[in-house]
C-alpha cells in the first residue's frame, strides 16, 4: 500500500518562512543556536533549549531513521504512515513516510528525506527507506 | 500551611446520558453542576469559585458564570490541559481554598462529541492556531495515529505485545458491565480486541475510548464545609501537575509528564505506590494506561505489559483495581476529556458508593491520573492523591 492523494498544506508565518522557502528548493533546513550549540525543531526565533535568541539556519543532510510510526487505515484519505523520523543530526520530526509498503515499515530503518507537493503547490518533506 | 487535609471533595455527579442530541452544551453544564451540588447537600448560592475548560462554549468562565448565575464568585481558573485540565482544577482549587481565597470551588465539564461526528481518526480543530501545527498540519496528527506511534515505540523498546495492551480494554469492560450507563457493557476477551478493526497500527478499534455526549462535575470545599455535609469527607492529599512535549526535537515517546508530576503528588500526600489499591488511570488508550502505570511507578518504566498480563487491573482479581466505573474505554468520554470521570470514580471508590461488584473494600486512599492533549505530541500531565478522613 502507499498513499496518492495530496497532504494538507503547511501554515506559512513570518517565523517559518525560510523553512518552506527551503522545501520549494527541496532542502531541509533546521535551526541550531550558536549559544549552546543544539539544533531543534520545530524551527524556532528563541531557542527552546537554551533560551537564546542567537539561532541561525542549518541544511540537514536529510539522512536518518524511523524513531517510530503507525499506519493510519481508518479515516479520511487513508492509509498513510505516519513517523518520527531521527535525523543524523540528533532531533526528530514528525513527518510521512513514502514510497515504500506501508506493511514492511520498521522502527530503526534508515530513511532520507523527499518533498512532495501538497494540496496549495507548497512542497513539504517526508521520508523514504534507503535501499 | 499544609496541604494535606485543606481541601475536601464534597460532591460529584456524572451525566447519566452519552448520546444527548437534544441538549445544549451548556444546559449539559448546567445539569452536572446542579447534580455536583445536590450530591454535595449545598445550593449555587454556596459557591464562590468556579472552573472549566475549553469544553465550556463561550468566553469560559464568563460566559458559564453568568449562564449558571454564580454571582459570589471570588476565584475563577479556565486552565485548559485537554482532558486533564480538571485534575489540576481540583489541585488549583484545593490551593486556593487552602490559601483562603475561596470555600466552595465548582468545576464542570460537558461535550457533545458523539452527537456532533467526532471521532479520534480526525484532526482537532483546536491545534489550528498553534506553532507546532503550521509544520505538523500537512500530516494529519490526530489522537489515534499520535497514541499508535507511543504504542509503536513501546513495544520497539520493551517487548510490549498487543495482547498486554488488550487486557487493559479487557479489565475496563469487566468493570462496565456493571455499570447500566456504561456506553459498553459487554464483557470482552484479549481475542474480541485483536480481533477488532486495526485503526491506526498497533491499535485497534476496542484499545480506543468510547466518544459520548455527557459531562460531570465536582464540588471542593473547605474542610470547616466538609464537616458539615452528610458524605463522608474526602480529602486532598497531594497531587502534581505539568506539560510535556517534543522538547525541541529531543523527542521521547516512552514516558509522560506523570514522571515528573506522580513524584510531586506522591511527596506531598507521604504515600508510596505500593499503599494504592484502586487508581483511576486516563485510559483515552490502552497504551496511555500501560505507560501511566509505569510513570506512576506502579511498576518500572518497560514493564507495564507484564504487569497488566492476567487481568491484574480487575477488581477483586488483580493486584490494582482501575477504573472500576469502565473507564474512558467503556464507560464515558465525555467531551473527549476523561479527567473528570476519574476523580468522580476515585471518590465513589474512597465513598464506599462504587457498584459493590467492583467496590475495593476498606479503601484508605485512592490516585487518579490525567493526560490531556496528546501523548505523542504535546500533553498536560496530573495526578492526585485523595484519602478517606477516618
Amino acid at each position: 500500500m502507499s498513499q496518492s492523494h495530496r497532504l494538507p498544506s503547511p501554515i506559512i508565518n513570518p517565523e517559518n518562512k525560510p523553512f518552506w522557502e527551503a522545501a520549494q528548493e527541496n532542502r531541509l533546513i533546521l535551526k541550531v543556536c550558536n549559544s549552546c550549540k543544539e539544533p531543534h525543531y520545530y524551527p524556532r526565533t528563541i531557542c527552546p533549549h537554551c533560551g537564546s535568541n542567537d539561532t541561525t539556519w542549518l541544511e540537514s543532510k536529510g539522512l536518518g531513521e524511523i524513531y517510530s510510526y503507525t499506519v493510519m487505515r481508518r479515516g479520511v484519505e487513508v492509509p498513510f504512515a505516519m513517523a518520527y523520523v531521527k535525523l543524523n543530526e540528533g532531533i526528530s520530526l514528525l513527518t510521512h513516510l513514502a514510497n515504500c509498503d506501508f506493511d514492511a515499515i520498521r522502527v530503526g530503518q534508515k530513511v532520507r528525506v523527499v518533498f512532495q507537493e501538497t494540496q496549495d503547490g507548497q512542497k513539504t518533506h517526508l521520508f523514504e527507506p534507503l535501499n | 500551611m499544609s496541604f494535606v487535609t485543606n481541601a475536601c471533595i464534597a460532591g460529584i455527579y456524572e451525566h447519566p446520558l452519552r448520546v444527548a442530541p437534544d441538549h445544549t452544551v451548556a444546559q449539559l453544564h448546567a445539569e452536572v453542576a446542579h447534580g455536583a451540588l445536590l450530591d454535595a447537600g449545598l445550593t449555587l448560592n454556596d459557591v464562590d469559585a468556579y472552573f472549566c475548560a475549553g469544553d465550556a462554549p463561550g468566553m469560559g468562565a464568563v460566559s458559564m458564570a453568568d449562564y449558571l448565575g454564580l454571582k459570589k464568585l471570588s476565584y475563577l481558573d479556565s486552565t485548559d490541559t485537554g482532558g486533564s485540565s480538571y485534575l489540576t482544577h481540583v489541585n488549583h482549587a484545593a490551593r486556593a481554598i487552602a490559601q483562603g481565597q475561596c470555600k466552595v470551588a465548582l468545576i464542570t465539564l460537558a461535550g457533545r462529541p458523539k452527537s456532533e461526528g467526532s471521532s479520534g481518526t480526525q484532526v482537532r480543530s483546536q491545534y489550528a492556531s498553534a506553532p507546532d501545527f503550521a509544520f505538523e498540519k500537512p500530516y494529519s496528527p490526530a489522537p489515534l495515529n499520535t497514541y499508535a506511534m507511543c504504542a509503536m515505540r513501546h513495544m520497539y523498546e520493551f517487548g510490549t505485545t498487543s495482547e498486554q495492551l488488550a487486557w487493559i480494554k479487557v479489565a475496563a469492560s469487566h468493570h462496565a458491565q456493571h455499570n447500566p450507563n456504561a456506553m459498553l457493557k459487554d464483557v470482552l476477551t484479549v481475542d474480541d480486541v485483536l480481533n477488532s478493526p486495526m485503526i491506526a497500527d498497533p491499535l485497534h478499534r476496542a484499545d480506543c475510548c468510547v466518544v459520548t455526549d455527557s459531562g460531570g462535575a465536582l464540588i471542593v470545599v473547605h474542610p470547616d464545609i466538609a464537616k458539615t455535609l452528610k458524605k463522608p469527607v474526602i480529602t486532598m492529599m497531594g497531587a502534581g501537575e505539568t506539560t510535556k512535549g517534543q522538547m525541541g526535537g529531543k523527542v521521547d515517546l516512552t514516558y509522560s509528564g506523570l514522571a515528573w508530576a506522580a513524584p510531586r503528588a506522591f511527596a506531598e500526600a507521604k504515600l508510596t505506590p505500593e499503599q494504592i489499591r484502586y487508581a483511576s488511570i486516563y485510559d483515552s488508550f490502552t497504551i496511555t494506561v500501560l505507560i501511566q502505570l509505569e510513570d506512576l511507578g506502579f511498576c518500572k518504566k518497560g514493564e507495564g505489559g507484564r504487569f497488566v498480563e492476567g487481568g491484574q487491573l480487575i477488581s477483586g482479581k488483580g493486584k490494582l483495581a482501575f477504573n472500576t466505573d469502565g473507564g474512558g474505554l467503556c464507560n464515558n468520554h465525555p467531551a473527549n476529556r476523561g479527567g473528570m470521570t476519574k476523580v468522580i470514580e476515585a471518590v465513589r471508590q474512597l465513598r464506599g458508593e462504587a457498584h459493590p461488584a467492583v467496590q475495593v473494600p476498606n479503601l484508605e486512599f485512592a490516585l487518579a491520573s490525567g493526560i490531556g492533549g496528546a501523548l505523542g505530541t504535546r500533553h498536560g500531565a496530573a495526578a492526585l492523591i485523595m484519602g478517606r478522613l477516618q
